[in-house]
């Protein structure tokens, strides 16, 4: 099962890498990783996407929360929550594809956010899946460079991470 | 007054924790701390020979008092040698400070002559670990150290100081408390859920108690005794558990696991409760899980790390919290409740176990010529009256010293349980021994791992440590033979030590008492004279059956009454 993971943690250096290396220690799967500072600049908050059985996750939980950099742990699939992923896609823009690429940028909600006469640079947020189905829809062979952030999640309505 | 140095801060962040011995070795990146102790005589250091050593000294000495154990090593090769003692604190949960010296903070990633990357090397096997590059944190740094090593579930933390910190000044100031956002450890277990345990004990068939190492680190051995004793069901202690409960209690079945008794490992199979306290079902503790779950059990797991909880075996009853305020509300719930346990079905229950002890499952061979290694342990349980603390290395002496030692009390099996670190016992010896200076400390080991800190012995000579060192020496790396003769085809590939010193002319070398026993009835004898000797280490070299084998044995991989008996 994916489980999407909020974590919050002190903003430390090291923190990172305490959390990495039990992932990698312990034999658990990372799918995506991403982490930045908060409002409150003495706090990071990481998402991780994982994969396991229900045993595997409480466990990762559990050891997560027995860091001492971590604060706070959420797992988000427990409940209603938003994912959002963003990427960069750079494409070849040529001939009749330069059309065809601004129209699947457009029906994608994507942005055009860099242009020569040979490419374009697209923005695209979304789910994963989303993404996914941007990359599958345009011809492979177009495609120069991807890049990808990982998701990052937060609770629905009322349900907050906070300290 | 004014500002001091780190290097003063550290030593006196120490004196203010009460710490009587720093267990270390000096160098480059650590002469400021080192300065500082010389110039005070309240913490006092002791020189070991190599910093794996210092570690394992500080391990035993908190393992044999409940204290934390403080070690100091230089930067680079010193930390990486001391990397192997705290791993081994790390997995037996044992809370230690280690403070180590780094290169310069501008030096630091610059490969610098004595440089490594402390944090990073030690950060899987430490609870926390620190890199202060401000003097200014260095108090707090080494509060939040003592602090976390402490509590919670205990375990070693380490402090990297770059050698210019600990030379810069800063005013000092020891915070009399503190409290971190992230670290909040819980002590007091879920009353309901230990209401809804007792009602399940009381509804027990066939009760079984199991308890580990988090009774001995917990502070818990009356608590269990008292329990068990008002419950009168079976207790069995890990090989990290012993001492929790009196070993000579006709309630005890002895220790479970691989080289478990047939009556503990029989009954923690066939039980239909099972109270797990201060434990953490590993491989060498229930064998195969999926074995273990062939007979249905309710299990009640009480453990101060939430993390322990169902990460082996699912648990129905889960109950965090330290361990001892968990079992007084046990007993009080008890005593409130005017708890009744299902007396017929006890009385059977007991019928059996006492059928499977009948087994006599240790019984071993006494006659002969050649001196069987349980002997040596059942006369040194004599000699020292069972009231000796014991350290030992690991291997097959290890697991005879747990069989054959009846611990009464916690605190005095002192062993690597859960990294098995051969090299572990000399230099924990020596911690034990200058906490309990008056005490009979006994060292068990074997030949092969008396060899990984043979230099300790001049440590020994150093502080006057009158350690008995009990080498039962039969040639072989014995539980590598063991396992080559049961499941190598009898292929002895490298376990067979050849060219062993003469282990008597070496303690003799290092200014000890060396002593060698050959036959049977000089074994205690030989005992006798070493103990009465309160002054001397004596290295006792026992001869021993070189074909003897550790039983019961579960083979890895297999069910926990899937045993192999005399």
């Amino acid at each position: 099962m994916r489980h999407i993971i909020s974590i919050l943690l002190e903003n430390e250096a090291g923190a990172l890498s305490r959390v990495s290396g039990l992932f990698s220690a312990r034999g658990y799967n990372i799918e995506s990783l991403t982490v930045a500072p908060t409002e409150d600049a003495t706090l990071s908050r990481m998402t991780i996407v994982t994969t396991g059985s229900d045993e595997v996750i409480e466990q990762i939980t559990k050891q997560l929360n027995k860091l001492i950099d971590v604060v706070k742990v959420v797992d988000l699939s427990d409940g209603d929550h938003i994912e959002r992923e963003l990427m960069l896609v750079k494409v070849r823009a040529t001939g009749k594809e330069r059309e065809e690429m601004k129209r699947m940028a457009d029906i994608f909600r994507g942005r055009i956010i860099d242009v020569t006469d040979k490419d374009y640079t697209i923005e695209l947020t979304g789910t994963g899946s989303k993404l996914d189905a941007f990359l599958k829809a345009i011809d492979a062979s177009a495609i120069l460079e991807t890049v990808r952030t990982g998701a990052s999640g937060i609770g629905r309505g009322e349900r907050v991470l906070r300290v | 007054m004014g500002p001091i140095t780190g290097a003063e801060i550290v030593v006196r962040c120490l004196q203010e924790e009460g710490v009587e011995y720093v267990f270390g070795y000096p160098g480059g990146a650590v002469l400021f701390i080192y300065d500082e102790l010389f110039k005070q005589d309240k913490v006092k250091h002791v020189l070991v020979r190599h910093e794996q050593g210092a570690v394992h000294a500080a391990d035993g000495y908190s393992r044999s008092t409940d204290k934390v154990g403080v070690s100091l090593v230089t930067s680079g090769p010193g930390v990486t040698n001391a990397v192997t003692g705290i791993a081994t604190a790390y997995m037996d949960s044992i809370p230690q400070v280690i403070i180590t010296g780094q290169v310069p903070t501008h030096a630091i990633g610059q490969d610098a002559f004595q440089e490594c990357d402390t944090v990073g090397i030690t950060r899987p096997c430490v609870k926390h670990n620190f890199l202060v590059k401000d003097v200014n944190d260095i108090a707090s740094t080494m509060k939040k150290a003592f602090y976390i090593a402490a509590t919670g579930r205990p375990g070693p933390v380490v402090v990297d100081i770059p050698k210019d910190v600990s030379n810069q000044k800063a005013e000092f100031k020891y915070p009399a408390t503190i409290s971190m956002r992230s670290y909040n450890p819980v002590s007091k277990g879920h009353s309901g859920q230990i209401k809804k345990a007792i009602q399940i004990l009381a509804g027990a068939k066939r009760p079984m108690i199991y308890t580990g190492g988090g009774v001995i680190l917990g502070q818990a051995a009356s608590e269990l005794t008292e329990l068990v004793r008002m419950l009168g069901f079976p207790c069995t202690n890990t090989l990290m558990g012993l001492g929790g409960y009196p070993a000579t209690d006709s309630q005890f079945v002895g220790m479970l696991g691989m080289h478990g008794t047939y009556e503990a490992n029989m009954a923690m199979q066939h039980c239909d409760v099972l109270l797990a306290i201060g434990a953490r079902f590993d491989d060498r503790v229930i064998g195969n899980p999926k074995h273990f779950f062939e007979e249905p059990r309710t299990i009640i797991h009480v453990d101060i790390d939430p993390s322990s909880i169902s990460k082996r075996v699912k648990v129905d009853v889960p109950i965090v919290g330290d361990v001892r305020a968990v079992l007084r509300d046990f007993i009080h719930q008890m005593e409130t409740g005017k708890l009744r346990t299902d007396r017929d079905a006890l009385k059977s229950w007991w019928t059996q176990i006492e059928q499977w002890r009948g087994r006599d499952c240790l019984k071993y061979d006494h006659g002969g010529a050649l001196i069987k290694p349980q002997f040596v342990i059942e006369k040194l349980y004599e000699v020292t009256k069972g009231d000796a603390f014991v350290t030992s290395d690991v291997g097959q002496h290890q697991m005879w010293a747990a069989q054959f030692y009846k611990f009464t009390k916690p605190r005095r099996w002192i062993n690597s349980g859960g990294l098995g670190t051969m090299g572990f016992g000399l230099p924990a010896a020596m911690g034990v021994q200058l906490a309990h200076p008056k005490a009979a400390v006994a060292c068990v080991t074997g030949e092969a791992s008396i060899q990984m800190c043979i230099q300790e012995l001049s440590t020994c000579k150093q502080y006057r440590l009158p350690i008995k060192i009990v080498n039962l020496n039969n040639k072989y790396m014995g539980m590598v033979r063991q396992w080559q003769e049961f499941f190598h085809g009898n292929r002895y590939a490298e376990s067979y030590m050849d060219a062993l010193p003469d282990f008597v002319r070496l303690a003799e070398a290092y200014g000890h008492v060396g002593m060698k026993v050959e036959k049977t009835a000089d074994v205690e004898p030989a005992l006798r004279e070493a103990f009465s000797r309160k002054k001397d280490l004596v290295f006792i070299d026992v001869v021993t059956d070189q074909t003897e084998n550790v039983f019961p044995m579960v083979p890895g991989g297999k069910g926990l009454s899937e045993m192999i008996l005399v």
